[in-house]
């Protein structure tokens, strides 16, 4: 192209004349679609600022003050470290919550997570009925995350509950009052998280549907019964679709909330067995008044979430399998 | 492609593989017996509610029947009229009308949003898509008390103010990221069409791109509902007093009375509570599975 150009420069001065005109005419289009961009952005952009990153900020300076809602400016006085000193010497609850929160994600996820992919092992075998499963398993995630549904826990796993009249009916009379015992009110509310396995069983379910089968064939072939068959084509070829359940439910687990306030009437109790780290940011700002101190918590909060995450995302080349790339 | 179109073809494939063998059907009735069994534990729960509040107070709570000895309707306007002075018609009034401005707010600001990241080409594009698959990991209990500070220098307390504002702005990020995926798969020929015709980037999203979002609209629409509606952490604390009470918040109100009587009555309520969700489940049942399963949203 560019000899030709070169041994015809009579014919190239109008193309190039063009050209410009041309690449004029885009580059106000860019220009137009550039600007177009913000202005469609705009709303988002002062979101971020005034609802996220201003907010963020903020907090991170009420963390280092003894600020509270009744007091005014002037009054705020800066503490330094002492709210974060605190957290870590000096409010046993503290402990607890942290305890409770990872106690709950650590069992009530991977159980979850187990409970949606076994349904969805089973569901993905039917043929007849298998929509009307899925929607009914998946009627749980829209409902078990209100007050109701927590209401009805409270009432089921009470002393005199439902559950106890159940376990009667096999001569268990000396059943805990689940709800107001500390040893087993937070495995009730991770029974209550455990209900809901519909949302990431339909993952699953998308998932194992897009599993060739010609994999399955040739592993019949090379003479793996289904046991192997789970282990070596199902799993591997499931990973990304575990992973991102594992993440997303993972988060949630963290940020569990309304049961656990609902089942303990806001304490957290009974003895903060149901102390979830959120009811503590919760109780500390809005029940103590201790804005600053919740401010503090928030940030650990925060960042240990980002570090999980981190953490998941650095584990996961290990085990996450993607069929079209090279690991 | 629409996401029932999705849905449907999803329920259309062949099922994984067809085994010939004898036992196959045997397999299938034990399968099929273990999914019933588990689904009798997942609705249990569902239908003890339903036939709790249809009993008389003698027998309610340590009743594990699902159906009542002798049916009792008098719980539903006793939990109504529960709360002296305040129905629970002003709780699904406020409810309702937070819900509707959310779905509104939501479907709009996040479609501009998604417009701009999925279509437009702009500086730091890629720096600001990054910044909202961030935000989309954020815990909201992490902003709450600086939000709040903020609010009530605003004077916006006990106004459904902070519920609203925010969602004008985009901050769902889970909705700006569905409808950017949902975007991706309009074919881009579209766009240059329209560019051909004289388009501009706002003609584009006038003709082309809002007609063809109305299944991510609908689907948007539908989880800003249920959601708002389920929520409880942020009416809690920014709808003080009991005229601004929504519904969860005037549930609540049944714990701190936990004696046999008022159990009718709130169950009743609760089960009033969840009806809208529960409608919106038989409407939508399709949408919402399929929904979760773009963007992977929870329920």
């Amino acid at each position: 192209v560019a000899l030709s150009t070169a041994t015809r420069p009579t014919g190239s001065a109008p193309r190039a004349g063009k050209r410009a005109g041309q690449s004029r005419a885009k580059q106000r289009l860019r220009r137009q679609e550039g600007l177009a961009g913000y202005v469609f952005l705009s709303p988002w952009l002062l979101g971020l600022m005034a609802i996220t990153a201003f907010p963020m900020l903020f907090s991170l300076y009420l963390s280092f003050t003894n600020y509270d809602i009744l007091s005014t400016w002037d009054q705020v006085e800066w503490v330094g470290l002492d709210n974060y000193r605190r957290m870590f010497t000096r409010d046993p609850s503290y402990w607890h919550a942290v305890q409770v929160t990872l106690t709950y994600a650590l069992i009530a996820v991977p159980l979850k997570l187990a409970a949606a992919l076994g349904v969805a092992l089973l569901l993905n075998r039917e043929r007849r009925g298998v929509g009307l499963f899925r929607s009914l398993f998946y009627l749980p995630s829209l409902l078990g995350g209100s007050v109701a549904l927590a209401l009805v826990w409270r009432a089921m796993f009470g002393g005199e509950g439902a559950f106890n009249d159940f376990l009667s009916l096999f001569g268990v009379d000396n059943a805990p009052a689940w709800v107001n015992d500390p040893e087993w009110a937070l495995e009730t509310i991770m029974v209550l998280a455990i209900w809901q396995f519909g949302a990431p069983m339909v993952i699953f379910l998308a998932g194992l549907k897009q599993i060739p089968t010609e994999l399955y064939e040739a592993a019949a072939v090379d003479g793996a019964n289904q046991v192997r068959q789970f282990w070596n084509v199902t799993l591997p070829m499931l990973s990304p679709v575990i992973f991102f359940n594992l993440v997303l439910e993972t988060i949630n687990g963290f940020q569990g909330f309304t049961s656990a306030f609902v089942i303990s009437n806001g304490t957290g109790g009974p003895v903060d067995a149901t102390l979830l780290y959120t009811l503590h940011i919760y109780n500390q700002g809005f029940g103590e008044f201790r804005m600053g101190y919740a401010s503090a918590l928030s940030w650990v909060f925060l960042i240990a979430i980002a570090l999980i995450t981190v953490a998941f995302f650095s584990t996961g080349r290990f085990w996450v399998h993607y069929s079209d790339g090279d690991d | 492609m629409s996401l029932v179109a999705a849905a449907a073809r999803i329920d259309e494939q062949p099922p994984v593989r067809a085994n010939p063998r004898p036992s196959t059907r045997r397999r299938s009735f034990l399968r099929v017996l273990m999914l019933i069994g588990i689904l009798a534990f997942v609705l249990y729960p569902l239908l003890w509610m339903v036939g709790s509040s249809l009993k008389s107070p003698t027998e309610v709570v340590s009743n594990l029947s699902v159906i009542p000895q002798e049916v009792t309707w008098a719980n539903y306007p006793d939990g109504w009229n529960y709360i002296e002075g305040i129905s629970f018609g002003t709780f699904f009034v406020n409810s309702t009308m937070i819900a509707l401005a959310t779905v509104v707010a939501n479907a709009v600001s996040c479609l501009v949003a998604a417009y701009a990241f999925a279509r437009l080409r702009f500086r730091m594009r890629q720096v600001w898509f990054a910044v909202m698959i961030g935000t989309l990991l954020l815990p909201s209990h992490v902003l709450i008390v600086p939000q709040y500070v903020m609010f009530k220098y605003f004077g916006w307390i006990d106004t459904p103010l902070p519920l609203i504002v925010p969602k004008l702005l985009a901050t769902e990020a889970f909705f700006v990221f569905l409808m950017v995926q949902f975007m991706r798969g309009i074919p881009r020929e579209l766009d240059d069409a329209a560019k051909i015709d004289g388009c501009s980037p706002y003609g584009v999203f006038r003709h082309v791109i809002l007609p063809l979002s109305r299944p991510a609209l609908v689907t948007t629409a539908i989880f800003s509902f249920i959601w708002t509606w389920n929520d409880f952490f942020t009416q809690l604390v920014y709808l003080p007093s009991p005229t601004s009470y929504t519904v969860p918040i005037g549930l609540r109100l049944f714990i701190d009375s936990s004696g046999q009587t008022s159990l009718g009555p709130m169950f009743a309520m609760s089960v009033l509570s969840l009806l809208p969700v529960f409608l919106f489940f038989l409407a939508f049942q399709r949408m919402l599975v399929q929904g979760i399963n773009t963007s992977g949203l929870k329920g």
